[in-house]
């Protein structure tokens, strides 16, 4: 007995041993999600996130992964602050060391104090309409990628819309720049100012401290200064209390226009008929017509594997977006298997360098049934934007309707404004910027 | 002229809304000596249970009658679980009590009643009065009137209720010494589950005018950074002082953002605007150098 015991037993460890290498060799593709649920922006974090989750879920679902490798991922909580950020980026990056797809923080400030340990880290740091801008020069910044669009392409996109609405002359027109007084409300000022002088329109800047839940004196400032247009960059309550005190001074809604991050349901909901007839720019549009997201809803819910409880944010602008980041992360992943090898997980080097090389056009899109989830991109060593293109879309009362067709921001007023903030930070940072022209 | 009167009866019914919020504070530290750091979360709490209970299909009244009871249960059980053994510690440990149940309360009611930020509607419609625009040109809302006169029907009812009644004058024995008021046979628990309750419902009023106007969000915890200036130049004990502190401050800080941005702008260059984050501070501790215990704050004299 003990004698036929042993083989058996051998036979069996042989067989572990077997199973377990498979288990190892079976290719996966990380991603490290340093996100938020819970906190001041929660809601926000719950939706993108959700639908990133969701389409990493879809592709293992309906596609088996990319080329075999499953996509996997591990979250954070890093309730949009800043420590907590970069303390769950350490607690993943060995993680992330072998694979990684790229890092999606949702947060400006985290964005700007992972930006040189990424790079260090050899870990691509994605931050689609957030983050540093002027990292759009990959000469300076190889590891960070501003895609899409930056504020600065954003506010020059608005500023072509409305000279659009003005019969194609601003001159003369007085706009009014109502702003979040921080890093990010700033950002957009150096756009609109080349605007201003460009288009001869009165720029007026009023900005408003944070958390902006409190705006009378501003819109009372609006109201004296009578501007033909309010161009709003806000973030969280300012976006509610901003529509609010428009309607309490009977500043019109259909002359303001907002950023992005002013421009989802969670914004214009809690502010009732107040939001009415606002217009927001966007680089996705909002329901479940878009195919991809109809496919979602029946093969990952229908398969009782979707991330959200609340699958009413289902469709709504920042669940899409979420779509929309994990889409772009996984056609970087796609384009760096097709040079470093399929059914092969990449590292983040590999990834860094598919996502400077993306080339989604519309036929790819149509093909992902992700038509106006996002612009068509293309990247470069030099251009880690890739598009500058937004939609403005108008809130109805019930939901969000596109008013206009893709915009393109100036480029040859703005990206300059680019290149030369960052040749100022590699000169205070000693970096010696990559020749492009050698990138292929 | 016009103008200036505007932005200051604009600035005025502002600092309303910050009087609401103080008030809350200011029944706290009347009756337990506590700075409640909690104040601004009781706030979210308190309006997240009107929209929660809403959404399960109550009306607004039954909603708001439903928010008051879990108010008055979250004041019953912070008595009981978290100060009952606390009594005759030194205040900083209860203000540390304090600073623990914001972060669980800012963690609790999203978890409860959902964080999507929501619209809470009271059936006042926050637009100028067209009389009062078409006559003076002038925008004055009809919300921020009606915000007034809730906080003035709050703050004499909150006045008599400490200075006429018998448990109001135990609130105030508790409030100058524990160990002497229970020794009198003041009933010490009671007397601060009753005021974590009233606290509970000043935050719910606060907090169904500010989600009204701004929607009902966690960034209503935020309101308390807006009470703590009133405070400061009100007084910590003083019911008329939370009101007259958030008049002073609502109108000095909406006079500054309009006009002293200009002035340094011309003098500096620059971009100088967004400075009612922090006038209101400024303020009140020039205040504080003039007058420490506030402009009704009572007067701490210890023998030595």
């Amino acid at each position: 007995m003990i004698k036929n015991f042993k083989p058996a037993l051998s036979a069996v460890a042989l067989s572990l041993a077997v199973l377990s290498q498979g288990a190892v060799a079976a290719e996966e593709q990380f991603f490290p999600i340093p996100g938020y649920r819970v906190g001041p922006y929660g809601a926000n974090g719950q939706a993108f996130y959700g639908g990133f989750i969701d389409y990493l879920n879809y592709v293992n679902l309906k596609e088996k992964g990319v080329n075999g490798v499953t996509l996997t991922y591990e979250e954070c909580e890093t309730e949009y602050n800043n420590a907590k950020g970069v303390e769950c980026y350490e607690r993943m990056k060995s993680k992330a060391a072998k694979s990684s797809g790229p890092i999606h923080t949702m947060s400006t400030g985290i964005s700007y104090a992972l930006i040189d340990k990424s790079a260090q880290d050899k870990l691509p740091l994605a931050m689609m309409g957030y983050g540093r801008t002027d990292a759009v020069d990959g000469s300076v910044f190889p590891y960070a990628f501003p895609l899409v669009t930056t504020y600065q392409m954003q506010a020059s996109a608005i500023v072509k819309f409305l000279k659009d609405k003005a019969a194609g002359d601003l001159k003369g027109k007085k706009i009014v720049y109502l702003y979040h007084d921080s890093a990010y409300g700033k950002e957009a000022i150096i756009a609109l100012e080349a605007e201003s002088r460009l288009n001869k329109f009165d720029l007026v800047q009023i900005p408003v401290a944070h958390p902006g839940n409190e705006q009378g004196a501003q819109w009372l400032k609006i109201r004296q200064e009578k501007p033909d247009y309010v161009i709003f960059w806000g973030w969280g309550v300012m976006n509610q209390t901003a529509l609010k005190a428009a309607q309490k001074v009977g500043f019109p809604r259909d002359k303001m226009i907002g950023s992005w991050w002013t421009g989802s349901e969670e914004d214009v909901v809690p502010a009732g008929d107040a939001a009415k007839g606002y217009m927001a720019a966007t680089w996705n549009v909002a329901g479940k017509t878009v195919p991809v997201i109809a496919d979602i809803e029946k093969t990952v819910y229908g398969a009782g594997k979707g991330n959200l409880q609340d699958t009413s944010k289902l469709g709504t602008i920042l669940y899409n977006r979420g779509v929309s980041a994990a889409v772009l992360s996984v056609e970087a992943i796609r384009k760096a298997q097709e040079k470093y090898g399929k059914g092969k997980a990449m590292s983040g080097e590999q990834v860094r360098w598919a996502l400077e090389n993306l080339n989604i056009n519309d036929a790819r899109l149509k093909a992902l049934g992700a038509t106006d989830l996002l612009p068509e991109i293309k990247t470069s060593c030099d251009n880690h934007e890739g598009s500058g293109k937004v939609k403005i879309q108008q809130w109805d009362g019930a939901k969000w309707v596109p008013v206009s067709s893709w915009i393109e921001g100036n480029k040859a007023l703005i990206h300059p404004l680019f290149q030369a903030s960052a040749k100022q930070y590699a000169k205070e940072k000693g970096i010696t910027p990559r020749d492009c022209s050698k990138e292929k | 002229m016009n103008f200036f009167l505007e932005v200051l009866i604009g600035g005025l019914l502002s600092g309303v809304m910050y009087a609401l919020v103080a008030l809350g504070f200011v029944m706290i530290y009347k009756a337990s000596g506590v700075f409640n750091f909690a104040q601004g979360a009781m706030v979210y709490l308190a309006a997240l249970s009107v929209v929660g209970c809403m959404e399960k299909g109550a009306p607004l009244w039954l909603a708001i009658i439903l928010a008051f009871a879990i108010m008055t249960a979250f004041g019953i059980a912070t008595e009981k679980f978290v100060l009952r053994k606390l009594v005759n510690q030194p205040p900083i440990a209860l203000f540390m009590a304090t600073i623990g149940l914001a972060f669980f309360i800012e963690g609790l009611a999203p978890m409860i009643f959902g964080s999507e930020p929501r619209a809470l509607e009271l059936g006042i419609v926050d637009e100028p009065i067209p009389w009062i625009l078409d006559n003076w040109n002038m925008v004055i809302s009809k919300f921020d009137l009606v915000a007034s006169g809730v906080a003035a029907v709050l703050v004499a009812t909150l006045a008599l209720f400490f200075q006429y009644t018998r448990i109001g004058r135990a609130l105030r024995a508790v409030a100058d010494d524990h160990q002497a008021a229970l020794s009198i046979g003041i009933p010490l628990q009671h007397i601060w589950a009753i005021v974590w309750g009233v606290a509970g419902f000043v935050a719910l009023v606060a907090g169904m005018m500010w989600g009204a106007r701004n929607g009902v969000q966690f960034a209503l915890t935020f309101t308390a950074l807006k009470a703590l200036p009133v405070l400061i130049l009100g007084g910590f004990t003083s019911v008329p002082g939370a009101i007259v502190g958030g008049l002073i401050i609502g109108a000095s800080e909406k006079l500054a953002e309009i006009y002293i941005p200009p002035v340094m702008q011309d003098l500096f260059g620059g971009n100088f605007g967004g400075i009612e984050g922090w006038f209101p501070y400024v303020l009140a501790l020039l205040f504080l150098l003039v007058r420490p215990e506030g402009l009704f704050g009572e007067k701490h004299i210890d023998r030595v």
